[in-house]
Order: C-alpha cells, then sequence, then structure tokens
C-alpha cells in the first residue's frame, strides 16, 4: 500500500531522511516539468524545483496537514516561478534598453495565421514544439491553471488554492485559456497527429531511478 | 442554460468533473447550439494535442545536488529552536517572569524579639559593631587591657571606695 503524502511529510517532520527521499521521487519529475512549462528555461525550472524541495524540507518542523500535501508544494512552485517570471522580464526589459533582444527565444514565434498552408508549417516547425509555445505563450496565470488542470489533474478547489483565487475565477481563468489555445492551434485542428511527440532531447528521461 | 453559461463550465464538462445535473443541461444545449457543439468539439482535440508534449524531465544529478544543498543547510541553533517552538518559548518566558516577580517581593522580616521594646532595637542598631564583637567583650583580660581616659581612671579609683566609705560609716 502506497503511504500518502501526508503521512510521509508528517514522517519527516518526525526525523525520517528516507520520506523525504520518497517525496522527492513522487514529485521531482511533475514539478521540474511543470515549472519547465511556466518559465520556459530547463536551467532555471531545475534551480526552482531544488529550491521548492528545499524550503518544504526546511518547514518540515511546522508541517501541519491543513491541505493536501501537493496543494503546498505547488503553491511554492507556482509563486517562485511568478516571482522568476517577473525578474525575467525585469532582467529583460534594462536588457532592451542597452541593446535589442535577439528575435529568437525572448519573443514568442509567430503564429500561423489560418490562411496559411498548414503543411507547409508543419514542415518548417515541430508539431510538438509548435503545441508546447502555443502553451508557453499564454498569461502566466492562465498557464499555470492550464498546466496544473491537464498534466496535473487536480481538482478545481486545489487548483484555485495555489493560485489564490475563486473556483469560479478559475473556471473564467481555464476558459479564457482554453479559447486562446483553440485559435492558435486551430491550424491543427483536425489534422492527425502526423509526427506525433518529438523525441525528448538527448540524455533526457534516460535519468530517472525511479 | 444559455451559450454564456455553459462555455463557463464547458472545460469541467470536458474533463468529466461537473455534476451530472450541470452535465445534463449542458449537453440538452449542445444538441441544440452548434456553434457551442463545435467549441466543445475543438477544446476536446486541444486537450488531446496537450498530451502530444513530451514530459520535461529533471537532470541526472538532481538529487544529489539537493542533498548537498540541504547538508549545507545550518544547524539549528537554540535561540532558533526557541522562536520556531512557540509551546516552548511560552514556557520558558512564563518561568523567566515568574522568577522575576518572586524576586521583586518583600522578604518576610524575622519576627521581632518579644521582650524589646522598638528604643532598644534602635540601640542595638547603633550598638551593632559591639554586639558582633560580644566574644570578645566577654573576656575580661582583654578590657583590661583598655587603655582608660584620665576622667574614667579617677572614677574607678573612687567607684570601689564608695561601698567601703559607706560599709565603715554603718
Amino acid at each position: 500500500m502506497t503511504t500518502s503524502d501526508v503521512q510521509l511529510m508528517l514522517d519527516v517532520k518526525a526525523g525520517d531522511e528516507a520520506s523525504f527521499g520518497l517525496l522527492l521521487r513522487r514529485y521531482r519529475t511533475p514539478l521540474v516539468n511543470f515549472l519547465n512549462r511556466m518559465v520556459r528555461d530547463s536551467a532555471t525550472a531545475e534551480d526552482l524545483a531544488q529550491e521548492v524541495f528545499l524550503r518544504v524540507y526546511r518547514a518540515r518542523k511546522q508541517y501541519s496537514p491543513t491541505a493536501k500535501f501537493t496543494t503546498w508544494l505547488f503553491r511554492i512552485a507556482t509563486n517562485l516561478a511568478l516571482n522568476s517570471i517577473r525578474d525575467n522580464r525585469h532582467k529583460q526589459m534594462e536588457d532592451s534598453l542597452d541593446e535589442p533582444a535577439e528575435a529568437g527565444d525572448a519573443a514568442p514565434r509567430e503564429l500561423p495565421s489560418r490562411e496559411m498552408r498548414i503543411d507547409e508549417h508543419i514542415l518548417e516547425r515541430d508539431r510538438c514544439d509548435f503545441i508546447r509555445r502555443a502553451v508557453e505563450s499564454l498569461p502566466e496565470k492562465q498557464r499555470a491553471a492550464v498546466l496544473l488542470h491537464k498534466y496535473e489533474e487536480m481538482d478545481y478547489s486545489e487548483i484555485a488554492r495555489i493560485l489564490d483565487c475563486s473556483e469560479s475565477a478559475l473556471k473564467s481563468l481555464l476558459f479564457r485559456a482554453y479559447e486562446t489555445l483553440r485559435v492558435q492551434l486551430a491550424p491543427l485542428v483536425g489534422l492527425p497527429a502526423g509526427r506525433r511527440a518529438a523525441p525528448a532531447r538527448p540524455g533526457a528521461g534516460e535519468g530517472r531511478a525511479s | 442554460m444559455k451559450c454564456e453559461e455553459v462555455s463557463r463550465e464547458l472545460i469541467s464538462y470536458l474533463d468529466r468533473r461537473s455534476n451530472s445535473a450541470d452535465r445534463a443541461e449542458i449537453e440538452g444545449h449542445l444538441l441544440v447550439c452548434e456553434r457551442c457543439r463545435m467549441r466543445a468539439a475543438e477544446f476536446r482535440q486541444v486537450m488531446g494535442m496537450l498530451d502530444e508534449v513530451p514530459v520535461a524531465e529533471p537532470s541526472f544529478a538532481f538529487d544529489a545536488r539537493l542533498r548537498e544543498r540541504i547538508a549545507a543547510e545550518p544547524k539549528r541553533s537554540w535561540l532558533r529552536g526557541l522562536v520556531l517552538q512557540p509551546r516552548l518559548a511560552f514556557a520558558v518566558a512564563l518561568l523567566l517572569a515568574l522568577s522575576i516577580v518572586t524576586a521583586r517581593m518583600p522578604h518576610q522580616a524575622a519576627p521581632p524579639a518579644a521582650s524589646l521594646t522598638p528604643e532598644e532595637q534602635f540601640q542595638m542598631i547603633d550598638h551593632l559593631g559591639v554586639l558582633e564583637n560580644y566574644d570578645l567583650l566577654t573576656k575580661s583580660e582583654v578590657l583590661a587591657e583598655v587603655p582608660v581616659a584620665p576622667q574614667q581612671q579617677e572614677e574607678q579609683n573612687q567607684g570601689p571606695q564608695q561601698p567601703d566609705n559607706s560599709g565603715g560609716g554603718s
């Protein structure tokens, strides 16, 4: 029988380091994945994920199971990600005063119009990358809502607590996010996933010791 | 349900998280509204597309790096322990307050000797130095060696004679 997150955290509080290792193995991938999609940079995402676990470890003595462990974990992660995005934005603004930013990674790529021939677009850009960029181009809060809803499969009350909003506001947020995605991904709608899930970067996904 | 209300509940309908009453109402609306029906179908496709994005895995060194950082964490000081444990901090503060109050309370004075009048007690304070050396005073040999003033010596010399004079006259 799998030990619950709350029980593991209570064990960590009581001084059981092995339980912290179990929580780490259970949540490092979802957390890195979530942060990677939030901050759009794998190195920053890993640093932030480390910071999340470190904060959990530091707060172990004060842990009280008032909410789900994942709510607490992803709330820390979301706040760190939003702060990082804000800091990065300020830095980019400062940099842009000195020199124009390169039109590569900083600016979201121009999405194709509905009139553009979709096969042309698919040929020049990976379908998977296109979808990922559509998600990443969402406003931060909408992006966090979609990631928690779609990938972490959290219920509305939990996501609302993480994003510090009402369930009603969350529903509106999710609708607006999916509506934006529907428009942006319209060129792909109705097409079979030809080049499905491009292979991960070399080395990625091989290191799991679970 | 109107289109606006359906839009708000459409995501929870599609991910099967809406309650059965809402589901029935939304399904009823989708049967008659082509626009909402199309939107629902496209939302469903978008949700499917999101599954195509590969998962980003942590690096090999993730765990090792985290353990290093945890090992480098400063150890807790006793003061920090007090600050972070309110119950313990409260107990210590209470003990401290009690000891201060106790220290400030007037100590109960020893009962005065019943035989002494207040005037005598006052004189005792005056002769405190003498009383402290009571043992010394009780030794007559020592007293004999104390130099005496001439007037006092004369009185002393006359003193013992008085009984004799009185005795002689009787």
